[in-house]
């Protein structure tokens, strides 16, 4: 009994403390409370629209906390607010457990479904099972070629090939003669399609480099030791935000000129695309992806309408460059961009 | 040798073990009580919260789902009893998966013989857990991780070598395909409810499982390895034979899994199944085994595997963030072992 008197005590000390070192020191610049004004300030989230309050789920192939899709959903629940529509999210990075989830979906009798098709034949059987059951489907961001085929309205994403050329373009415009490909997942065939169609429009030589996405020392490390060992190597696209910082400290490490590159944004990047840290950006719009898709099946709820005329509505690619950097850094920062 | 926790028929002698307990106090002492009080509770507090959750069809999504876990926790719960631990029973299943799909398509060969040779494949690398195990007195701990990375490098490597792309081709098209699609992946239509293949596949060996561990002779050589390997040895049991039949049986489960992710998908992503082998364990666990070995039941997996499925699409019905979906899942675990440990202790201390 002692013993757990004394660990009841110690944890009361431990909280007090942790309670006092919040009210002594407070900051007078950013934040939480700064935070919290910006959120005032915003336009209150009110429906704009006297439609029923239909349910709409999505159900994507992103793992846990991943940015990327963070920015899909908020731009999803933003379109949700303004149409009235309640909006539930799941997610799994397994195709048997993401299909598992849109048959749950299915069980709930909702009235609309927004599905990510990055492993599209193991979505198929149930992705026909909504449209069987008269749900309307839109896919997002991976699935381009699959989607007409399985039934699905409209699909919002980018062409990954096509988003790849724009890079291998850009690279040329900046006089680039051999880059690295640093493709962090293995096993994603979106990814293998950007390095692709980099590779085939980069008139110079390109490498892809396998990394462990989930551990970004070793990603940092990988590049490092890649850099060191080819020195002529004068750039480098990393086809995710949170990997350009890694592949900006391994060029430091490594004494490198190269100039990294990256696919999407976050504040990180948009910051480093200020500072010229990073020479471009190639950015699909998530949140755009998330908020189309969502006011899409409202559209049709409402009155039927279809957009793209059977052909997908792309997202993608923006080149960002240090000149756009300044106006986007602020949406980076509240996470939107 | 015909001591288990089964009351044997009276028989000469007076042997503590050998005498008749009380039907309610041998309820009390099956591992799998607490996580049947565990299920139980799961299961009402999802009917009240989620509306969904109690519609038919949705007890068809729960328990395919559970299927799929509770397919690999049977054998991955005799093993723990076996006191071995099996890390590379999630990228077993992957594994599995790709070589029936390439060796067809390849070899364009009717797909029941690249069913089969993927058996052969699985059971092999069973054998080679099993083995080394046994040969080099490692951890299985140390062994399997060994595996489970060189399964994972190989499901990449492999693919990417033979397809040109991260995932297989379909073979969707070629000879013997639909009848095995009956086999490890269709589905009945009972009453509304959609049944898949795999919960009958899961019964089955949820039931060859229960009846090796409490019926069979190999079944008190599990129980023994599991609980004392040496003294195990020094009365005669076979450990090693037992460790590696033990190991086969998680390959065998392995390539049942991977057949019907191949047949219900027609494409196998290779980069796949790697975590799983935790579920597996944790589902086992849930269910009453010991980490330690020695103690547990198939029939406990398998409502470790059923309260994993409920969890895991009830937080989907009940409309909620699947980001707390992880802190369910941990919470449930330390509640579930507490739980079986009380259970296990007032048993033991009522004898």
């Amino acid at each position: 009994m002692a013993r757990v008197r004394t660990g009841v005590r110690a944890m009361g000390a431990v909280l007090a403390a942790v309670l006092g070192a919040s009210l002594v020191g407070c900051s007078s610049t950013g934040g939480k409370r700064a935070e919290e004004r910006a959120a005032r300030a915003a336009a209150e989230g009110r429906s704009a629209v006297n439609t029923p309050r239909w349910t709409f789920t999505m159900v994507t192939h992103s793992g846990d906390g991943d940015t990327f899709w963070d920015i899909v959903q908020r731009g999803a629940e933003q379109a949700a607010v303004k149409d009235n529509i309640k909006f539930l999210y799941s997610h799994n990075d397994e195709a048997q457990q993401q299909a598992q989830l849109v048959q749950a979906a299915i069980d709930q009798k909702i009235d609309g479904l927004i599905v990510s098709l990055a492993k599209p034949d193991a979505m198929k059987e149930v992705v026909a099972k909504a449209t069987r059951a008269g749900i309307p489907v839109i896919t997002v961001n991976s699935g381009s070629a699959e989607s007409k085929a399985f039934g699905a309205l409209t699909h919002i994403g980018q062409d990954e090939s096509i988003a790849g050329e724009a890079v291998g373009d850009e690279l040329n415009a900046r006089g680039r003669k051999k880059a690295l490909c640093i493709l962090h997942e293995q096993g994603n065939v979106g990814h293998e399609q950007r390095c692709a169609g980099a590779k085939k429009a980069f008139d110079g030589q390109m490498q892809n480099l396998y990394v462990e996405g989930t551990n970004m020392p070793d990603v940092q490390a990988s590049i490092e030791a890649k850099l060191q060992a080819d020195k002529s190597i004068d750039a480098v696209v990393t086809l995710g935000a949170p990997f350009a910082d890694a592949a900006v400290k391994a060029k430091r490490t490594a004494g490198s000129k190269a100039e990294i590159d990256t696919f999407d944004l976050n504040a990180k990047v948009a910051t480093a695309l200020q500072d010229k840290t990073l020479g471009f950006a190639v950015d699909q719009q998530p949140y755009l992806q998330g908020y189309e898709a969502v006011d899409l099946l409202w559209l049709y709820r409402y009155n039927r309408n279809v957009l793209g005329g059977g052909r997908p509505v792309l997202t993608g690619p923006q080149i960002i460059t240090s000149k756009d950097a300044a106006e986007l850094a602020e949406y980076t920062k509240r996470g939107t961009r | 040798m015909t001591t288990t926790e089964q009351p044997p028929a009276p028989a000469a002698g007076s042997d503590e073990r050998l005498l008749h307990t009380s039907a309610l106090r041998r309820l009390l002492g099956r591992p799998e009580l607490g996580s049947v009080v565990g299920a139980a509770a799961v299961f009402i507090f999802f009917s009240i919260v989620a509306d969904s959750f109690l519609r038919a069809s949705s007890f068809g999504t729960v328990l395919y789902a559970a299927s799929t876990i509770g397919i690999m926790a049977a054998p991955v719960a005799l093993l723990m009893i076996g006191g071995e631990f099996d890390l590379s029973a999630g990228v077993m299943v992957t594994s599995s998966a790709l070589v029936s799909s390439m060796f067809s398509y390849q070899m364009t060969a009717n797909v029941w013989v690249g069913v089969f040779v993927s058996l052969l494949v699985t059971l092999a690398v069973g054998a080679f857990n099993g083995l080394m195990l046994t040969r080099t007195k490692l951890p299985s701990f140390i062994i399997t991780l060994g595996t489970f990375l060189m399964l994972t490098g190989l499901n990449l490597g492999f693919t990417k070598l033979i397809s040109g792309t991260v995932s297989t081709k379909s073979i969707a098209d070629m000879e013997g395909f639909d009848s095995a699609r009956k086999v490890f992946a269709s589905q009945w239509t009972v009453g509304g409810v959609e049944l898949k293949i795999t919960i009958l596949w899961w019964a089955v060996l949820v039931a060859v499982a229960t009846w090796i561990l409490l019926r069979t002779r190999f079944g008190n050589w599990i129980f023994a390895v599991g609980g004392e390997a040496d003294a195990a040895r020094a009365v005669g049991v076979p450990v090693i034979r037992t460790k590696v039949g033990l190991y086969l049986g998680v390959a065998f489960a392995a390539w049942v899994s991977g057949q019907h992710l191949l047949f219900s998908f027609d494409v196998v992503q290779s980069g796949e199944g790697v975590g799983n082998e935790l579920t597996y364990i944790i589902a086992a666990v849930i269910g009453g085994c010991l980490i330690t070995g020695g103690y547990g039941s198939a029939i406990g997996s398998a409502i470790g595997a059923f309260i994993f499925g409920m969890t895991s699409k009830g937080i989907v019905y009940a409309e909620w963030n699947p980001d707390w979906f992880k802190f369910f899942l941990g919470a449930m675990l330390l509640l579930a072992t507490l739980l079986n440990a009380w259970v296990r202790k007032r048993a033991e201390a009522t004898k």
